[in-house]
């Protein structure tokens, strides 16, 4: 981040988000909204309400037809727009798939570069309580999995702001906006004034000597709660939040990862070839010989998100897991 | 209409050398050259058309060049996409074809968006998108109609039903595909689309309807629909098309009798080609001589493209990774 620390604002992740909107809107004609719900049904739902009051002529509202809409994005962004669809629960963009994988991401690598597709798609995900088996969803790894595709994670409200920005404003590529659902009410400092966070630029949250946490999104509070509970037993954990995984800094992970010589990775995604697996492939395909102990995994394991809170709770990859999987690696 | 077939005998010639030129399965426009050539003759050079797997008549009408369309469909770096698209995605964004998408109905919602983006921005430049009858039968079909109503986008649907038969094609019409609609053109006319039924070998027809439609578009009208009817040619019957009775001979438009019986009857009744040389001869703008004379000179216009796709190299290996991001 560019600017100082000195000015600083402390907002929530909602507002943060809000007021990103708004000034993208602000600064580019060309920004079109195709729904506009950013912080969804969240407790933090009345914060966009002043934007969508302002900017209602930017702001088209699709019927349910989410292949549809996520196309005809795809498609006014290849025509010189630069659309944001709003999509609520990330779930729904499974019935976009195909234009999100088969058309978006293929467009500039097809078209040998000519042809760009600079659309974002802003999604909420994860588990947000009683959201049930189809309203939790975590569809990371399917994104990052797909080339042609950024997937961007912010974890905290200048993150989301910077980031978003960023992705409206600069980027050329298309990009999968997750927030996280629990995230909306986060607050923290944000820079005053206009900035970006350029994607591809991961962040330490915090500097430990004993071991590297790698955590995404809403993981880094959870990460940084593990850190705390373990600095208590004389355990210093170096927190890294990549912020984006494609453009992934791999040199920012790494490079802490080969100075602790150990490794948790937690993202609130599934097990199998999720976000979790994918990090503790490359650590343990580029650090093997620095490395003390196995990489661990803390993610969500196989099974669909059940409705119940207790059943629920027995899913999450909490900082409790989190410090867990820190003392196994520990040993 | 011409230029198509010559172009499209030579991917068939390719394909049967069976030394690697065509690896895989491909889709010909040949029968419906009349529906691309006469749609896109009535759009300005800077409209938007969107085409799908059977992308090569539409791309050369649209004016793009044989020999970068040949060296894309036999993958070589000449060709328009550097061959990282190959037969089944042939686009040059340079005369307007943006992207291509080779999945039934993929383009759709892509046209659409371009549509939209010429709305918000007051172009005047049309969108218009081909699709076959088969795309029907996908949701994305019906998401997209809806949405295109909904928003009035300036976008003409132009759907090429390629398996009616001659017969049919001058009456109502049947589904051809895995269809409910008694009609397929019932189906835009339930969202209240404005719904056009043409004659799609007849190149004339086609181009008077689109440019009527088109100038409509631009005074700020649409969506349109159109169901072209053509009818399938006789090697086009799965996805590895053969060259029933050879090829297309000029001298069938006057003596019908030399074209072999596998495609005879189709040939008299249903090739937009030979159909529109026999009005050519009747009204008399043309002579044989005159037939022969511009036969001649798209045979060597082929000819001369083939001779450059094949002399293009293949793209570099270290290519591959190339333009993933922008």
């Amino acid at each position: 981040m560019s600017t100082a620390e000195t000015g600083t604002r402390v907002m929530t992740f909602a507002q943060a988000l809000a007021d990103a909107v708004d000034e993208i809107l602000d600064e580019d004609a060309r920004v079109t909204l195709i729904g506009a719900r950013f912080t969804g049904h969240t407790p933090s739902a009345y914060v966009m309400d002043p934007v969508l009051r302002k900017h209602a002529a930017r702001i088209t509202w699709p019927p349910i037809s989410e292949l549809a809409y996520c196309g005809i994005a795809v498609g006014a962004a290849m025509a010189g727009l630069r659309p944001i669809v709003e999509m609520s629960t990330s779930t729904f963009s499974y019935e976009a798939i195909p234009q999100i994988v088969n058309e978006a991401g293929i467009i500039s690598a097809t078209s040998g570069g000519r042809v760009g597709a600079p659309v974002v798609f802003h999604m909420l995900y994860g588990i947000r309580g009683a959201g049930g088996p189809q309203h939790s969803g975590s569809p990371q790894p399917w994104y990052w999995n797909s080339p042609g595709l950024q997937v961007a994670m912010p974890s905290s409200p200048a993150d989301v702001k910077g980031l978003l920005r960023w992705a409206a404003l600069r980027s050329e590529n298309p990009t999968l906006f997750m927030d996280h659902q629990r995230l909306m009410e986060l607050e923290g400092p944000v820079p005053e004034g206009r900035y970006e966070i350029p994607f591809g630029v991961a962040e330490v949250k915090r500097r430990g000597r004993d071991l590297t946490i790698v955590a995404t999104s809403i993981q880094v509070s959870r990460a940084l709660e593990a850190a705390a509970l373990l600095a208590r037993e004389g355990i210093e954990a170096e927190v890294v939040d990549p912020r984006t995984l494609e453009p992934l800094d791999r040199e920012t992970i790494l490079g802490s990862v080969r100075r602790t010589g150990r490794a948790v990775v937690t993202d609130e995604s599934h097990d199998h070839c999720g976000v979790a697996s994918g990090l503790a492939a490359i650590i343990a395909e580029e650090c093997f010989a620095k490395l003390r102990a196995p990489v661990r995994r803390v993610s969500i394991p196989s099974a669909p998100v059940p409705y119940a809170e207790a059943l629920e709770r027995a899913l999450v990859p909490s900082a409790e897991r989190i410090a867990a999987a820190a003392r196994s690696v520990m040993r | 209409m011409l230029r198509i077939r010559r172009l499209e005998e030579r991917c068939i010639h390719f394909a049967e050398t069976g030394d690697g030129l065509i690896r895989a399965h491909y889709h010909l426009y040949i029968g419906q050259e009349a529906a691309g050539t006469g749609a896109c003759a009535a759009l300005a050079p800077a409209d938007r058309v969107f085409t799908a797997h059977r992308n090569h008549g539409h791309v050369l009408a649209k004016g793009g060049d044989p020999a970068r369309i040949l060296a894309e469909i036999i993958g070589r770096s000449g060709g328009y996409l550097g061959g990282r698209g190959g037969t089944f995605h042939v686009a040059a964004p340079e005369i307007g074809i943006l992207h291509t998408s080779a999945i039934v109905g993929g383009s759709l919602p892509l046209a659409a968006g371009v549509a939209f983006a010429t709305k918000k921005t007051r172009d005047q430049r049309v969108t218009l998108v081909f699709f076959g009858d088969g795309t029907m039968e996908e949701g994305v079909f019906t998401e997209t109609l809806n949405i295109a109503q909904l928003w009035k986008l300036p976008l003409i649907f132009y759907m090429e039903n390629n398996s009616v038969s001659a017969h049919e094609r001058v009456g109502r019409g049947s589904p051809t595909s895995e269809h409910a609609a008694k009609a397929l053109s019932d189906v835009p006319r339930a969202f209240d689309v404005h719904t056009t039924v043409v004659d799609g070998t007849d190149v004339e027809a086609v181009q008077a309807l689109v440019r009527g439609l088109a100038d409509r578009v631009r005074r700020g009208e649409g969506p349109f629909f159109v169901e072209s009817r053509t009818t399938r040619w006789p090697g086009n019957y799965g996805s590895f098309p053969k060259l029933v009775g050879g090829d297309t001979d000029i001298a069938w438009t006057w003596d019908a009798a030399a074209a072999p019986p596998a495609i005879a009857s189709w040939t008299a009744d249903s090739d937009p080609i030979i159909r529109y040389a026999v009005r050519l001869l009747g009204t008399g703008t043309l002579n044989r001589d005159g037939l022969r004379a511009i036969d001649a000179e798209v045979r060597a216009e082929i000819d001369a493209a083939a001779s450059w796709a094949l002399a293009s190299p293949p793209p570099a290996e270290e290519d591959a990774l190339a333009h993933v991001y922008r």
